[in-house]
């Protein structure tokens, strides 16, 4: 079974995985590569010149920002979550977003359960590598456990008082 | 008072549901108790030395009386019949079964109470002056801006995984009475020379094994930004505090390696790119808020002849009055602390019959509304001062009339090791101890304005550092040690207690609190509190005092 799983549309759906995740040591094989940000500051340029999709491997204690001008010509940022715990990534997802626009996929990679679907794909996540092997149907049941939010995120999900006028104005 | 209505409702059922579900997977072996434990403290469930202890947020400690009596039903019928009120204005209940936890939340939702983000590593529970909507020193109702902030972090995508707890606390008062300055973030509303109400945000404060003042990073936010101005906060917060060491991820540590003012400038710089038109509140919405918060009192006489007649005839209710009885903004009324210190008992603890006589009393003579304080107490905002007397008979009647708030015996104590599987001492028999060596209300009176906290470990839950004394439970080779601090402050001259000297064996702490009180009364000049006459002497008097005779 593929290991990833992608939001479509309001779809989640198991995929296969187009790209080769690859170790900063090992030889890039043929394809589509995800590569590590240092490899992708050192390597990048020559791997874009074999004509492949590129994906960036951004580690929790790395930032996005350092991607800024990058980004058009990327097709995944992978974000990394050490442990299930550690928060960073999904400041890092929002910043893709919002502030530098990325249209790309942004995966989760590392410690991911499906407890914190609704938090991933408020931030901007559309990609997924869970770890506690949950389902496409457990994410998609996830991402329908609320149906309100109190606060305007990277999604286009507007808050409860948006809705409590327009309730209010019918 | 902010009332839920159907959609407010339904998130928090679906809360509900969620937590329900997640239980079921523990329960079923889905989830090991590791991957278990993330999930139901953020939703306030932890498992303590004796059993599963709850924690139910009270968002700045406000109250009506259907919750109050709803905790009571709580309390007597999956509890043991009290709760405890907590320094974060919150209820912790410490004998809850986990197959219970599913009925407890629907009994809380069912009057708008829940137990989200009072754990974790999260936006906790806001706090805010006990007093607003009541007081005529504030400036403006901190709710209002309480419950925004409180809605806006609320299961927010981004700061839900923080390095570690964050606290926010919203004053409006000259007098702080929400440690503003102990707090990740403190808010204080203030107008500016133009007349324009604004915030100073203050950072990095927090106790625990570092403590820290918090310091000011912008003098006068514009109210309406306040949200956008948090993200920002938050978001520097996220990306860059600590996650190598727990004892290291609050953002006390951040701030204090940055220096306030690179913080500050860090803060300002991603402020600057956030799109405020996104996250900020419309003056619809704030309108909206504020509305809940609106009171009417009705036209009374400044002075009521019953009351001065009753205090002049019961000298019991005088000493109340001089205690516990506080100036309200509208005439005639009066704000009414409840002590939960009553000498003998645990600081902060409530019957459930105790939290049904208060919320009867709030019912009929303080307009349905009742606070908690974080110094572990209970107000009821709006007494007519015609009522005082049939209040104080009332809580008199309950064991609820101490009149010693603020004095010698008003002790914020943590759990301790009586309940706490992080303690190295107990702190309650500690409390109880001192309590019962001043139980003398004159003398007590004569003491005057003496805050006594404890903590039962290095993590300072009973706020030991900004106690004029604190008391600080130590191991040392088994046996429980105190170590004392002096000078502390949570209030707007917030400070850091000084370590007095060696620490004390149990059974002399309360002695020693005698003998500091004892320097105090022979050093004090004209209206000098301890902690002002502390603050002139120094440690070297009460040093004396207390370690001349091991020289």
């Amino acid at each position: 079974m593929p290991k990833l799983i992608r939001l479509i549309g309001d779809e989640f759906v198991a995929a296969d995985d187009r790209f080769t995740t690859v170790a900063d040591d090992a030889p890039a094989p043929k394809g589509d590569v995800i590569i590590s940000l240092t490899r992708f500051q050192a390597d990048g340029e020559a791997l874009f010149a074999d004509g492949r999709d590129i994906g960036v491997r951004v580690e929790a204690g790395e930032s996005v920002d350092a991607l800024a001008y990058d980004l058009p010509r990327l097709s995944v940022v992978a974000l990394v979550f050490p442990t299930f715990r550690d928060g960073r990534a999904y400041s890092s997802a929002a910043l893709l977003r919002e502030r530098y626009g990325f249209k790309g996929e942004v995966r989760a990679v590392g410690d991911v359960w499906r407890e914190q679907a609704r938090f991933m794909l408020r931030c901007g996540f559309d990609a997924f590598e869970p770890n506690d092997g949950s389902t496409p149907e457990a994410w998609a049941q996830a991402s329908r456990d609320f149906r309100y939010v109190y606060q305007r995120a990277a999604d286009a999900l507007e808050p409860i008082y948006v809705e409590r006028e327009a309730n209010h104005g019918l | 008072m902010y009332r839920y209505d159907t959609l407010d409702k339904e998130f928090l059922a679906d809360r509900s549901a969620e937590f329900r579900h997640q239980v079921a997977r523990r329960l079923a072996g889905e989830l090991t108790e590791d991957q278990f434990k993330p999930l139901r403290l953020k939703n306030g469930l932890y498992l303590q030395l004796h059993a599963y202890m709850l924690r139910i947020a009270i968002p700045y400690g406000t109250l009506d009386v259907r919750q109050l009596r709803q905790l009571a039903h709580i309390a007597r019928t999956y509890d043991k019949g009290y709760g405890h009120f907590t320094t974060r204005t919150n209820l912790q209940l410490h004998w809850i079964k986990l197959r219970d936890m599913p009925a407890i939340l629907d009994a809380l939702a069912e009057v708008d109470l829940h137990a989200m983000q009072t754990s974790g590593d999260c936006v906790r529970n806001v706090t805010a002056d006990p007093r607003a909507g009541a007081t005529a020193e504030e400036v403006d109702d901190p709710r209002v801006w309480a419950e925004v902030i409180r809605q806006f972090t609320t299961l927010h995508p981004e700061f839900s995984y923080l390095p570690r707890k964050f606290k926010i606390a919203v004053t409006a008062s000259p007098h702080d009475r929400t440690a503003a300055k102990t707090h990740d973030v403190g808010l204080a509303l203030k107008r500016g020379r133009d007349g324009v109400l604004g915030f100073e945000v203050m950072v990095g404060g927090g106790l625990g094994r570092t403590p820290y003042i918090g310091q000011t990073i912008r003098e006068h936010l514009p109210v309406d930004r306040v949200l956008s101005y948090l993200q920002a906060i938050l978001r520097v917060y996220n990306r860059y505090g600590r996650r190598d060491n727990k004892n290291k991820a609050r953002i006390k540590i951040l701030v204090a390696q940055m220096g306030a003012e690179a913080f500050g400038r860090e803060v300002e710089a991603e402020w600057a790119l956030i799109d405020g038109a996104k996250v900020d509140l419309p003056d619809t919405e704030l309108a909206r808020v504020r509305a809940f918060f609106a009171a009417s009192f009705e036209a009374l006489p400044a002075v009521s002849a019953a009351f001065e007649a009753a205090r002049a005839a019961d000298p019991a209710l005088a000493r109340f009055a001089r205690n516990n009885v506080h100036p309200h903004k509208a005439p005639g009324y009066a704000i009414v602390d409840v002590s939960l210190k009553t000498v003998g008992e645990t600081p902060g603890d409530c019957s459930a019959e105790q939290m049904e006589t208060i919320a009867d009393l709030a019912e009929r003579y303080s307009m349905g509304e009742v606070r908690v304080t974080h110094e572990q107490n209970l107000v009821l905002p709006h007494v007519k001062l015609d009522d005082l007397a049939a209040v104080h008979a009332g809580l008199k009647a309950a064991g609820l009339a101490s009149a010693n708030i603020n004095l010698v015996s008003d002790i914020i104590a943590c759990p301790g090791l009586d309940y706490c599987a992080l303690a190295n001492a107990r702190a309650i028999p500690i409390a109880q101890d001192i309590a019962r060596r001043f139980a003398d209300p004159d003398f007590a009176e004569r003491i005057g304005e003496l805050k006594i906290k404890i903590s039962g470990c290095i993590n300072a839950c009973g706020h030991h550092h900004v106690g004029h004394i604190g008391i600080l439970g130590v191991d040392k080779k088994g046996e429980e040690f105190y170590q004392l601090t002096l000078g502390g402050s949570g209030a707007e001259d917030a400070e850091v207690g000084k370590i007095l000297g060696p620490a004390l064996p149990a059974e002399r702490v309360a002695g020693a609190i005698d003998d500091l009180v004892a320097v105090y009364l022979r050093e004090r000049r004209d209206g000098e509190r301890f902690l002002d006459t502390y603050r002139r002497t120094g440690l070297q008097p009460f040093k004396e005092a207390i370690y001349a005779e091991a020289h």
